[in-house]
């Protein structure tokens, strides 16, 4: 080794962050890349949440009030691709990245350039997705899964549509990528498999499940842009091919994608709960196992979202059982947090707020799925406001609080001050109210035949969207008191964190100091039994 | 030595992923301009194409220059052992999809439109009695008769080609084991003459199928399937190819030690990759 590198090498250990906008655009550090991810899923969240603010007003009363038909149309396709691909994906990834490597010991994540380039793929491909809304046709107006020959109608914005979904699936391919290796490769050597928090063991089960059905997804979208523009017959009749089958492979890809969502944030609650019921989490490995049987019933169920497009009877049977399996995992990890706190000593801060309605609130949508997988009932709640109602229920008290909960939670380590408080309890009790005022009436919709989907409605669902109305604008407006919560505390307006920040939690993340230095774990860690909780 | 290997090496900032994306937003944008019917799309996605290859250039340099003076460790290796493993293992799932399509088109659409399992009046009333086979090009005779692509001449000469050339490459693994240099050169060489002549005459081969069978993309499902999974197998031997290349340009410089040559074998499980596609495809496509 000559001595230049072995310099080179010695004068990196002690590397500060670039200046200006090059510590962005080239960044290789995990925290810098998780703070981009975070930041551009705030600006997603924000995005999307306009557009179903504009859904909302739409639907606040009969008749079309605001915008065409065919606008409302890509305003709910495009607040679905928005907050999926844009605000709850990159959010998880964002915080997989600031966590993972200081949650098992590692100096960084194991691919760092290749991190960088999922990262800086996804402006661009929102860029591109974004800009559909001015051009000839507007944007995308099928529904993001894009079913044909619906989709193949989009005007000039389709192969714009195509290709961003191309680059957002290159990025996670990456990213998860990334995370495998980082988890499989970079643990400090006395963290075996079952001691990883459970975080990081959710993320590893969601990664592989990325890199299982992303390139399913990229293999779909595909097939549309040859039926549209090179003659193939995939999703057409006439030519042999089937519709029919493109929802086939879009749901392969769709089911694994809802449980990409939420188990990040199973993930998420598993290390809040036991820190503010100070008692280690109940039944570690079974949560493991758990998460592993959910990503693996994910891949055998996809059929249920298509019980009404004709199918056999035994494919019925067999897709409405398996899915109706997927309540015994899920039920053992409510159980287990439940257990948990079982005569814990228990506060309340924010992120234990957030949690526990997590708890009820993803129950809630857990129950209407079950009541969705039935296949006669199925058939008279698809496509109605009961599907709307039961997938929100999922993702924005389950993922969305998760994200919050995350944030709330680790914030203090990021920035080295505590957030305030009282306002953060504020803005839980005002998006907890707001997002039932919101979602619980569309259950009642959907159960008396409202169609989704369509900008206007018969006069007597006009009440509960209504209200439904009142309690969306609701929430858009107390986001924007998270906006300032998160916006003083990066500014350094609360009290100093310590490095544990809250009372004796369990983990590696908290042995570092707060704000955690620029480089963490260069030297993996030695592992007391009091730093695990298992 | 000792003191660079016993951490973990973490770049410190790159350019490269930026200009990569970049890259890769002229390239999409350009694509969609283009398929939308504007000409400066093409010149767009040309420039997206030169800038992605500019990056895969600069960053592979970047990356080997740091291979050769030493800055990975064995854990570093790992990294990038485990991140190829996965990275194939996503364009396997790419590769079912399109699999996928032909089993169920096979299988499924074409016998309910012959009006198999519950489907008489759909065949009856909307397809006036056609009846199913494979392979098929729909109901509605899609892109006009064609005639079928045998499993012999063209697609066994490429069987064969694809097979000889991953003995070669193993050879060539073995030769570089061995530190016999000479003959990994050869064996290096003769394996992306090889995947490079499979390229030629696949494309023989689809002239054969566009001039003199009229099997086209819009020859029905058959068709569709069938160009879309040896399309696909095709871009992705030529990438391989280009990687061999790569690599027996860098034995040519001498890189490489009988232990420490991960990208020859990151390039040699790639290429038996795609090897195994095209067994899969043989039997399924050309064969069955």
């Amino acid at each position: 080794m000559t001595s230049a590198v072995m310099d080179a090498h010695h004068s990196e250990a002690h590397h500060e962050p670039a200046k200006g906008i090059k510590r962005w655009l080239y960044a290789t550090n995990h925290k810098d890349i998780g703070t981009m991810y975070l930041v551009l899923s705030l600006v997603m969240f924000l995005t999307g949440g306009v557009m179903a603010l504009i859904i909302r007003s739409e639907l606040f009363q009969p008749g079309l009030q605001f915008i065409a038909p065919n606008v409302f149309n890509q305003m709910t396709t495009m607040h679905a691709l928005v907050m999926v691909f844009g605000a709850v994906m990159p959010a998880f990834v964002g915080l997989a990245n600031w966590m993972i490597p200081l949650m098992i010991g590692a100096p960084d994540m194991a691919l760092p350039r290749m991190n960088n380039w999922s990262f800086w793929i996804l402006p661009f491909a929102f860029l591109m997705l974004v800009s559909t809304f001015f051009m000839p046709g507007g944007a995308p107006a099928s529904g993001w899964t894009m079913y044909p020959p619906l989709v193949l109608q989009t005007g000039d914005a389709f192969p714009f549509l195509i290709f961003s979904v191309h680059l957002l699936g290159i990025s996670s391919i990456m990213g998860a990528i990334n995370i495998i290796v980082t988890i499989v490769n970079m643990r400090a050597p006395d963290m075996s498999l079952l001691k990883m928090p459970m975080f990081v063991w959710t993320w590893l089960i969601t990664a592989y499940l990325l890199l299982a059905v992303m390139p399913v997804l990229a293999g779909a979208v595909t097939m549309l842009l040859t039926d549209q523009f090179f003659g193939t017959s995939f999703f057409l009749a006439a030519g042999g091919g089937d519709p029919v089958m493109y929802q086939h492979i879009f749901w392969f890809f769709g089911h694994p994608e809802v449980y990409i969502l939420i188990l990040p944030a199973f993930g998420v609650v598993s290390e809040i709960i036991p820190t503010f019921a100070r008692k280690p989490l109940f039944g570690h490995d079974s949560m493991v196992y758990a998460a592993s049987s959910i990503a693996f019933l994910s891949f055998i169920v996809w059929a249920h979202h298509m019980f009404t497009v004709g199918m056999p009877l035994t494919g019925q049977l067999f897709f409405m059982f398996s899915t109706m399996l997927i309540a015994v995992p899920t039920g053992v990890k409510i159980f287990n947090w439940v257990a948990t706190m079982w005569r814990g000593a228990m506060t309340f801060e924010t992120p234990m707020l957030f949690s526990l309605a997590i708890l009820f609130l993803f129950t809630i949508g857990g129950f209407s799925g079950l009541m969705l997988a039935i296949v006669p009932a199925d058939i008279q709640y698809h496509d109605s406001y009961f599907v709307v109602a039961h997938f929100h229920y999922v993702l924005v008290p389950g993922s969305v609080f998760a994200i919050m909960a995350a944030v709330y939670y680790w914030l203090p380590k990021w920035t080295g001050h505590m957030y305030n408080e009282k306002l953060g309890k504020v803005h839980f009790w005002l998006s907890t109210v707001f997002i039932n005022v919101t979602f619980f009436p569309m259950h009642f919709l959907g159960l008396a035949g409202m169609p989704r989907r369509i900008p206007d409605y018969s006069t007597q669902f006009t009440d509960f969207n209504a209200i439904a109305s009142v309690g969306a604008v609701g929430y858009g407006l107390s986001q924007l008191l998270f906006v300032y919560v998160v916006v003083q505390c990066v500014r350094g307006k609360g009290e100093k964190a310590s490095s544990e920040v809250w009372d004796n939690p369990k983990g590696l993340e908290w042995t570092v100091p707060s704000p955690a230095p620029y480089h963490t774990f260069e030297v993996p860690p030695k592992i007391s039994s009091s730093s695990t909780f298992s | 030595m000792t003191h660079a290997e016993d951490r973990y090496y973490v770049p410190h900032g790159s350019h490269w992923p930026i200009i990569g994306s970049v890259g890769l937003f002229l390239l999409m944008v350009g694509v969609s301009s283009w398929l939308n019917g504007s000409d400066t799309g093409f010149w767009v996605m040309m420039s997206g194409v030169a800038v992605v290859v500019f990056m895969l250039a600069g960053w592979f340099s970047t990356v080997i220059g740091e291979s050769v003076s030493g800055r990975f460790n064995q854990q570093v290796d790992m990294s990038f052992r485990m991140g190829m493993f996965w990275f194939i293992f996503s364009e396997v799932m790419f590769f079912s999809v399109f699999f996928g399509a032909l089993f169920y088109s096979r299988n499924m659409s074409i016998p309910w439109l012959g009006g198999d399992s519950n489907n008489f009046f759909t065949n009856l009333l909307l397809w006036g009695g056609y009846e199913s086979t494979w392979p098929s090009n729909g109901p509605g005779n899609a892109g006009g008769d064609y005639e079928v692509m045998g499993p012999f001449g063209l697609p066994l000469v490429n069987t064969v080609i694809l097979l000889t050339s991953s003995v070669t490459l193993t050879i060539a693994h073995h030769a570089l084991q061995a530190g016999k240099r000479g003959l990994l050169k050869i064996f290096l060489a003769a394996t992306f003459i090889l995947g490079f002549t499979f390229v030629y005459l696949q494309a023989q081969e689809y002239i054969h199928a566009y001039h003199e069978l009229n099997l086209k993309m819009t020859t029905g499902i058959y068709g569709s399937t069938f160009y879309m999974l040896t399309g696909f197998h095709g871009m992705h031997v030529t990438i391989g190819a280009f990687m061999l290349t790569v690599i027996w340009l860098r034995t040519m410089k001498g890189h490489f030690t009988a232990k420490h040559h991960f990208a020859f074998e990151a390039a040699a499980w790639y290429w038996h990759f795609v090897d195994v596609v095209w067994l899969a495809l043989y039997v399924f496509v050309y064969w069955m």
